[in-house]
């Protein structure tokens, strides 16, 4: 299983090298540089101040050179600055880094919550009136735009009740973790709910798949009741492809949750890898995008991981 | 009980959103604390390096320039005592070693300028400044403006005489010489290029050395907000607020949320609400917030390219900007909070001209300019030459811009009329700017907006040799290809004309080539929309690029 481990790794890495390569390439094709932006809405600046910067900030030299320098330079610890903040790409992740994985952990383990019983539940009544509620339910919420729903909790929460704040990470000048707290509460919610309904019905699906097998037959055939059979029999087996959706997931969670980050004025990973292609700041965006590509990857290691505790059948081999 | 009562709570807030009016914004007692919300977060704090209109607001509480515009457009000294003039004897043309006409301009430090720790603001640190801004490794964004200074002569600590390389009729104005705190600053600029990157403005953002306005910043997160709080050095009238906290929300919706939910007390106009979310928050009809449209120098206009031979004909232009009636466009999709567009002179500058020839909206006369070109309408209206190919226009500008999209239609309708075959194709902000305008690559028109200041010779925009092309590695801004030497003779003389009344004369006469020629056909001035509390007294919104926070120790809170 080490072996197996050791090249699961191996190979992971060699996927972020090969990344790496094609970010930057990619970033390097777009149209455009972030001078020019600041050129057009700059009255005083000339265009010999233009040339200036876009040699200060080496915009315009050839792809591959510029790379080179750049995995050199990695490669021995230093992921530069970033070109938007002036700012260490380290100490420039480092804020949105901890915001996201507040925002996304917390997210992800109240829609699990409410969405693994309530997908149990849905099985064990499948085809009954409480199965067709949840699945209209789980189909409402997967259905509803993050963006609208941002909006209608911000408008109900926050300027019709004004229970919570409408935006941001912290009260400026306040702070402290129930503070924190309280910022977090919309924005979770608002992902919670988009994330529930998927996992209910993945849950429900796999719960379903599980029921059907003869293990189960043969249980309930020697007295065992519906609830010990699900959990005691079936809740394993039925986690297995879940787990798998959630190890794929796992990378979404610094980079899929712009436009609520956006909505709630939150700066996390999502808004800065916008950010940080948007504005042509290569070490920033690279940085973030090979954390977003190793997080997926350990995701997926950590699912294949997860697959042999939950089900004995499967080992690496 | 209670949860039918929290139900119903909920019901009422939803009906409330949806309603478009929300509860009352609960009476504070005491404003000692300003909160005001803007749409993007400043990149960095070196007033130098990077420009961005978020940065220039949240600056103008801190720092002072030595010269600017005031809400009049009349330039004024900040950070000096007197504003040089040759009238005062404190400007004096000079010839430079080359023979060439320079400019000697002595300006006096205020004697009581300090930096937050005490440290008083002399001429060491308007030298720094100077070897920062002109070293072309440092990335300051206006470097030009330095290298512009030839030397420095410094007379005591708190005067100094600048020798500029060029006489032009702003010579006094330094409005981008914003000083840095020598003491403090030094150390990092001991390698130019790490500058940028070393600076304390980046890694020490709080610290009260770097600022000497009403203000200092005392807390930062970046992305969210930023806190000011009174300096004790600073000089002039005391601030009324305790706290300002610039809070930064991008997306429209969410602002407008913070707005009424108390989040934020105001949006500011320089970089807060596009115009067509302050036209929608008016219609809230909330009592709480006053709504200013402060008309300003952004200037919308469609760009032709002037090789394309049917654009290259001024007659087309002149029968394209007459056919599309801007007053009307102002007033219904705008509500009239916008200006039309003569030039690329604005009406409250003072070398505007009334007199300047104008485009009223008249079809018949638009069409008549078109036959003239020889763009007849066929049995079915549509236009065509000569040689029966039909007369078709694309319009380009940013994609997702609500305004330019609105307008955008209403010209396609308009020029439909005139039997003229108009389509669209938009592109995102970077692609539009940093590829097709800035190569010169649309077909016919691009539209957007050119950003001046007040009496702003437009060279880069419109001078012959300012054109964008491969040759010159797409420098220059020229990106309709616009060549006239007369054009570039008037651009040149007003530029070193001292005398302002003969410079009215100049600038009367660009603007007669200007609305002759139609380089550009302007549309409107767009209005910055402020979003005040009624309690808030004291703002005055400029109009120009220097924001109104350059004067926040007139805001005052009064009920």
């Amino acid at each position: 299983m080490s072996r197996r481990l050791v090249l699961r790794l191996i190979q992971a890495i060699l996927v972020l090298f090969v990344l790496s390569f094609v970010v930057y390439g990619l970033i390097g094709l777009m149209p455009g540089d972030p001078i020019d932006m600041m050129a057009a809405g700059s009255p005083t600046m000339t265009a010999a101040d233009v040339a200036q910067l876009k040699a200060v900030y080496g915009v315009g030299q050839p792809l591959l050179p510029r790379y080179l320098h750049w995995l050199r330079a990695a490669l021995s610890g230093d992921l530069g600055f970033s070109r938007l903040t002036g700012l260490p790409v380290i100490r420039t992740l480092g804020p949105p880094l901890g915001h996201t994985l507040a925002l996304m952990l917390t997210s992800l383990v109240v829609a699990q919550i409410f969405a693994l019983p309530l997908g149990m539940i849905a099985a064990l009544r499948e085809r009954r009136p409480l199965d067709h509620g949840l699945n209209f339910v789980a189909f409402a919420t997967m259905s509803l735009p993050t963006f609208w729903l941002a909006l209608v909790l911000i408008m109900i929460f926050a300027v019709g009740l004004r229970w919570l704040p409408a935006s941001g990470v912290e009260t400026p000048g306040g702070g402290g973790l129930i503070d924190r707290i309280h910022h977090l509460v919309l924005p979770v919610a608002a992902l919670a709910v988009a994330s529930f309904g998927h996992y209910l019905r993945y849950m429900r699906a796999a719960m379903i798949g599980a029921l059907r097998a003869d293990w189960v037959r043969t249980a309930r055939a020697k007295g065992a009741s519906w609830t010990r059979v699900a959990i005691h029999h079936t809740l394993r087996n039925a986690l297995v492809p879940v787990v798998t959706v959630l190890g794929l997931d796992f990378g979404t969670l610094f980079s899929g949750v712009v436009v609520t980050e956006t909505v709630f004025g939150y700066p996390g990973m999502g808004k800065l890898i916008y950010d940080a292609v948007a504005g042509n700041d290569y070490n920033l965006a690279i940085a973030a995008l090979m954390l977003a590509t190793a997080t997926t990857l350990v995701g997926s290691i950590l699912a294949d991981l997860a697959y042999a505790a939950l089900d004995p059948r499967v080992r690496f081999a | 009980m209670g949860w039918r009562r929290r139900i119903g709570g909920l019901l009422v807030a939803l009906a409330v959103a949806v309603g478009g009016t929300t509860l009352p914004q609960t009476a504070r007692a005491a404003h000692d604390t300003l909160t005001i919300g803007i749409s993007q977060f400043p990149s960095n704090f070196n007033p130098l390096i990077n420009s961005m209109v978020a940065k220039a607001y949240a600056l103008g509480m801190v720092v002072r320039p030595f010269t600017t515009f005031d809400k009049d457009w009349k330039a004024v000294c900040m950070l000096c005592t007197e504003l040089p003039t040759m009238e005062n004897g404190k400007a004096v043309a000079e010839t430079q070693p080359d023979g060439k006409p320079g400019v000697a301009i002595t300006y006096t430090i205020r004697p009581d300028a300090k930096w937050g720790d005490g440290t008083p603001v002399t001429t060491d640190d308007v030298v720094f400044t100077w070897n920062v801004g002109k070293d072309p490794k440092s990335g300051v964004n206006n470097g030009e403006a330095f290298r512009r200074i030839r030397a420095i002569d410094v007379k005591d600590a708190q005067t100094f005489t600048l020798h500029v390389n060029k006489l032009t009729f702003d010579y006094n104005l330094i409005n981008d010489f914003q000083v840095l705190p020598a003491h403090l600053e030094k150390k990092a600029f001991e390698d130019p290029a790490e500058y940028k990157n070393r600076s304390l403005y980046e890694t020490d953002t709080t610290n009260p050395g770097l600022y000497y306005g009403p203000y200092r910043i005392t807390q930062v997160e970046r992305g969210q907000f930023i806190v000011f709080e009174p300096n004790p050095t600073w000089w002039g009238a005391k601030p009324h607020f305790q706290k300002v906290v610039i809070k930064a929300v991008e997306a429209t919706p969410a602002l407008e949320a913070n707005l009424l939910s108390g989040g934020v007390d105001m949006i500011a106009g320089e970089v807060g609400f596009t115009l067509d979310a302050a036209l929608a928050f008016e219609t809230r009809k909330r009592p709480e917030w006053t709504v200013i449209y402060k008309p300003g120098l952004s200037f919308e206009q469609l760009s032709p390219n002037l090789d394309n031979p049917i654009l290259a004909d001024k007659r087309v232009r002149q029968a394209l900007l007459y056919g599309l009636d801007r007053a009307t466009l102002i007033q219904q999709v705008f509500q009239g909070k916008q200006i039309v567009a003569d030039t690329m002179v604005n009406p409250l500058d003072w070398c505007y001209d009334a007199n300047v020839k104008k485009y009223p909206y008249d079809p018949a006369k638009a069409a008549a300019l078109l036959d003239e070109a020889g763009w007849k309408a066929g049995a079915d209206g549509e236009r065509l030459n000569a040689a029966g190919k039909p007369l078709a226009i694309e319009l380009m500008t940013t994609a997702g811009n609500r305004n330019r999209e609105v307008t955008e239609l209403v010209v396609q309708q308009a020029w439909k009329r005139l039997g003229i075959n108009v389509t669209l194709r938009n592109q995102p902000a970077r692609t539009f700017f940093g590829e097709t305008v800035l190569k010169h690559a649309f077909p016919d028109f691009a539209m957007f907006a050119w950003f001046s200041a007040p009496e702003n010779v437009p060279r880069e925009i419109l001078y012959s040799d300012m054109v964008p092309t491969a040759a010159n590695n797409f420098s220059g801004e020229n990106s309709g290809g616009y060549r006239n030497p007369e054009m570039d003779k008037l651009l040149d003389a007003i530029e070193v004309e001292l005398d302002k009344t003969k410079r009215g004369v100049l600038w009367k006469q660009f603007q007669e080539l200007f609305a002759e020629d139609l380089p550009m056909l302007p549309i409107t001035y767009r209005s910055d929309p402020f979003v005040l509390p009624t309690w808030l007294k004291g703002v005055e919104p400029t109009g120009h690029q220097y924001p109104t926070t350059l004067w926040i120790e007139n805001w005052r809170a009064e009920e």
